[in-house]
């Protein structure tokens, strides 16, 4: 169990193997009882998981979830691919090539990348981080749970018994006059987990404000706690607007009350407006979690503090509000003003500058930086290369006269997966891999991690770069069918899609594998300086067994030191710091605390 | 000495600031309130009777605009009594005026499109 010891650590016992090598050293399965009393081992029958109000018992039923939903829309997404290999749609009905397309958007959207970072990664580590016990409201986290679940089910049945053929974007008077299929299902099963993503915003808003714990000052906090706050922000402040906008479309598709049907008197354009005012703050929802990862994976990982934490800290911040003042970038070609699409296009290349401070400024933490590419390091450095081309791709489509040639073409698809999938994926599963050690108190093989790490980034490459290509020559998107001259870059699209589809895979095996084969990684296996690396793995119940107190900033890294320790290591065969140490405790005695200790 | 504070005391502490320092309203105001909010609801629907576009009034807008000032009336009292909002710390105050704000964002730029198509001449069939 945990303790403190009189030097500041919050923990004596040590590390069961060499963390450097990290390599389990028994053959064959390590049993439980090698790691600490923990909130796994807390209750063990499915009540204890069905009823649990644990933020990281949730975390791992959301992990389960998510991961399901992500299978179904990779499979869907695989459909799509395959048939894609072929001009002439050989493999699906046009009919059932419009149904996987939009199983597969409605999927991975709603269900996969909202939810995906906050409510696995995040439920995990926001109380961890922040010191706290749990999130302010536990009852109303597992609320989220089921709502999410409610929704899920709800979707998936509607899109396997039936389907619907109106993509992600259920744009009137399609989805609401002439689609035949279960859209009202798919857009109550939508609307259902809206409620569930405005739970978690709310917990997270109200954990930050109230439970952190005493030192932790706003400016202390690990960016992964501002970019979560941001994050909420826009989930409260814009899915109520999704809730609205399902709701209107069901009473026109339901009761044919004229709101976008010309026919019935309503206006199509409105409904865009209304869907993209909260799916392009969706967006960010979707990405700035992946944000939240990689400025800890980054620190971590070039032993270095961030450069120029309240630019990343506050560019967060300042995505979320800008990021509702730029969705008519969607709307150039639908019938919107051409006054409106100037302004909407001139705050959209606003939105980059918030994003390229952080992309500048993980940089710059990495310049004389101790960088060590372990998996999670690997992931990040591939997020920085595709987030930045999937945002400066963006700022093509936001050009309005660009737009009208690319817009509904393949240039988009390439543009929103760069960010998305490889922007929101590699995040995820960087992150993963990163806090894997202190979910379960094992770590997962090295050499596998970052052979699916680069497999993933190679895959990725492959599948999208093409589609830019085929994009700018024209060929649209959402159609079964393309003209022959096409054909090559699509088969290099989804030859890579099979690599991704590997690169997918094996993490999810090897994973899986270590819950039994793993090696124990200790409380701290990266020796960094998060609070939620200064209680056992896995955590307690309660987390701490006493509430630290916090004297410094996040990110107490230091490079030169790291080296010099890096050296001994090499000469003496082991780390001089092993044993459980941090290289610089982020938290410290009362006395130091009342003699004003150095402030981070 | 031992570092930190043991976990039950500050659970104690969180339990009051998160769900502690309630305030208690009569059952009068929400009486109160409620009258009030019968007596728009019966002028709404009074003003809505009246076609203002005609004489004595001759003020097409007029009739939307009542009846807007009325059901703006309504949710602010909502949301400061019912809601709790005006017991409500500075906190709570900044967040639901934000929701409010971030609607009218929303509405500023739907209408300003409406507004503006008509701006650029059509080129002629
Ligand atoms: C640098 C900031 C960004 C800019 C300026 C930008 C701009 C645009 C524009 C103008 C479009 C519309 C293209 C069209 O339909 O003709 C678009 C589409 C899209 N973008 Fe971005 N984008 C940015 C970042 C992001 C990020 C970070 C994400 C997601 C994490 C994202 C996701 C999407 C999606 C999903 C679509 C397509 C939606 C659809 O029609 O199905 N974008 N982007
Ligand atoms: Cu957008």
């Amino acid at each position: 169990m945990s303790s403190i010891t009189p030097d500041g650590r919050l923990w004596e016992e040590h590390s069961l193997v060499d963390p450097v090598h990290r390599e389990s050293q028994a053959i064959g399965p390590i049993p439980e009882s090698q790691l600490p009393d923990n909130y796994l081992t807390n209750g063990l029958g499915w009540k204890s998981w069905l009823f649990t109000l644990d933020h990281k018992r949730i975390a791992i039923l959301y992990m389960i979830s998510v991961s399901m939903a992500f299978m179904v829309g990779g499979i869907a997404a695989a459909l799509v691919r395959f048939n894609l290999m072929t001009p002439n749609s050989e493999l699906l009905r046009p009919q059932t090539y419009n149904k996987m397309f939009s199983a597969h958007g409605i999927v991975m959207v709603f269900f996969f990348l909202v939810p995906v970072i906050p409510a696995t990664l995040g439920n995990f580590l926001v109380p961890l981080m922040i010191g706290a016990k749990d999130l302010a409201f536990p009852k109303i986290n597992l609320l989220s749970w089921y709502l999410y679940m409610i929704g899920l089910i709800i979707g998936l049945l509607a899109l396997s018994f039936g389907g619907v053929d109106t993509g992600w974007t259920f744009y009137a008077p399609l989805s609401t006059q002439y689609a035949y299929g279960n859209v009202a299902l798919v857009l109550v099963g939508a609307f259902i987990a809206g409620f569930s993503s405005i739970l978690t915003g709310l917990n997270f808003v109200i954990t930050v404000h109230k439970m952190r714990a005493p030192g932790l000052t706003w400016f202390r906090l690990p960016l992964f706690i501002w970019s979560m706050y941001a994050t909420s922000l826009i989930i409260m402040l814009a899915t109520p607007v999704l809730a609205i906008t399902l709701l209107l479309l069901l009473m026109e598709r339901l009761f044919h009350i004229g709101i976008f049907d010309p026919k019935l008197g309503g206006d199509p354009v409105l409904l865009q407006h209304l869907f993209w005012f909260y799916s392009h703050p969706a967006v960010y929802i979707m990405v700035l979690p992946g944000f939240a990862v990689i400025s800890e994976l980054i620190t971590c990982f070039a032993r270095k503090p961030i450069f120029g934490y309240k630019f990343v800290a506050f560019s967060s911040i300042a995505i979320a509000v800008i990021s509702f003042f730029v969705w008519g970038h969607h709307l150039f070609v639908a019938g919107q003003s051409a006054y409106a699409g100037i302004v909407f296009s001139v705050l959209s290349f606003l939105v980059a500058i918030p994003s390229a401070i952080k992309v500048f400024n993980w940089t710059a933490t990495l310049y004389k930086g101790s960088i060590r590419l372990d998996t999670p390091m690997v992931y990040a450095l591939g997020f920085i290369v595709l987030f930045t081309i999937g945002g400066l791709t963006g700022l093509y489509l936001a050009s309005l006269s660009a737009d009208v040639h690319l817009s509904d073409t393949y240039f988009v698809i390439a543009h929103f997966h760069y960010v998305m999938v490889g922007g929101t994926v590699s995040a995820y599963l960087g992150g993963v891999h990163y806090w894997w050690p202190k979910i379960t108190g094992r770590m997962y093989p090295e050499g596998w991690g970052r052979t699916a790490a680069v497999l993933l980034n190679l895959g990725f490459h492959l599948t999208f770069m093409p589609q830019f290509i085929l994009g700018v020559n024209g060929m649209p998107r959402r159609y079964a069918t393309y003209a022959p001259e096409f054909q090559p870059l699509n088969i290099m699209s989804t030859a890579g899609a099979t690599v991704l589809a590997l690169g997918y895979l094996l993490p999810f095996c090897y994973l899986l594998w270590s819950l039994k084969y793993g090696a124990v990684a200790g409380p701290n296996p990266w020796r960094a300086t998060g609070l939620e690396w200064q209680t056992t793995s896995p955590p307690p119940t309660f987390n701490f067994d006493k509430v630290p107190i916090v004297t410094i900033g996040p990110y107490a890294y230091n490079p030169e030191d790291d080296e010099r320790l890096y050296e001994e290591e090499q000469r003496n065969g082991h780390h001089p710091l092993d044993g459980g140490a941090l290289v610089q405790a982020r938290t410290t005695t009362k006395e130091a605390v009342a003699g004003g200790e150095s402030v981070g | 000495m031992a570092q930190g504070v043991p976990v039950t005391e500050i659970n104690e502490e969180i339990a009051h600031d998160v769900h502690g320092g309630r305030h208690i309203v009569p059952v009068s105001v929400y009486l109160k309130v409620f009258t009030a909010l019968m007596v728009l609801l019966v002028i709404t629907l009074a003003a809505a009777a009246i076609d203002m576009s005609k004489p004595p009034f001759n003020m097409p807008s007029l009739n939307i605009i009542i009846a807007m000032t009325i059901a703006v009336a309504k949710a602010v009292l909502i949301v400061l009594y019912f809601m709790e909002v005006r017991y409500s710390s500075r906190i709570t105050w900044l967040f639901s005026i934000a929701g409010f704000a971030w609607l009218s964002i929303m509405f500023a730029f739907i209408f300003s499109d409406y507004v503006s198509r008509g701006w650029l001449p059509q080129a002629p069939r």
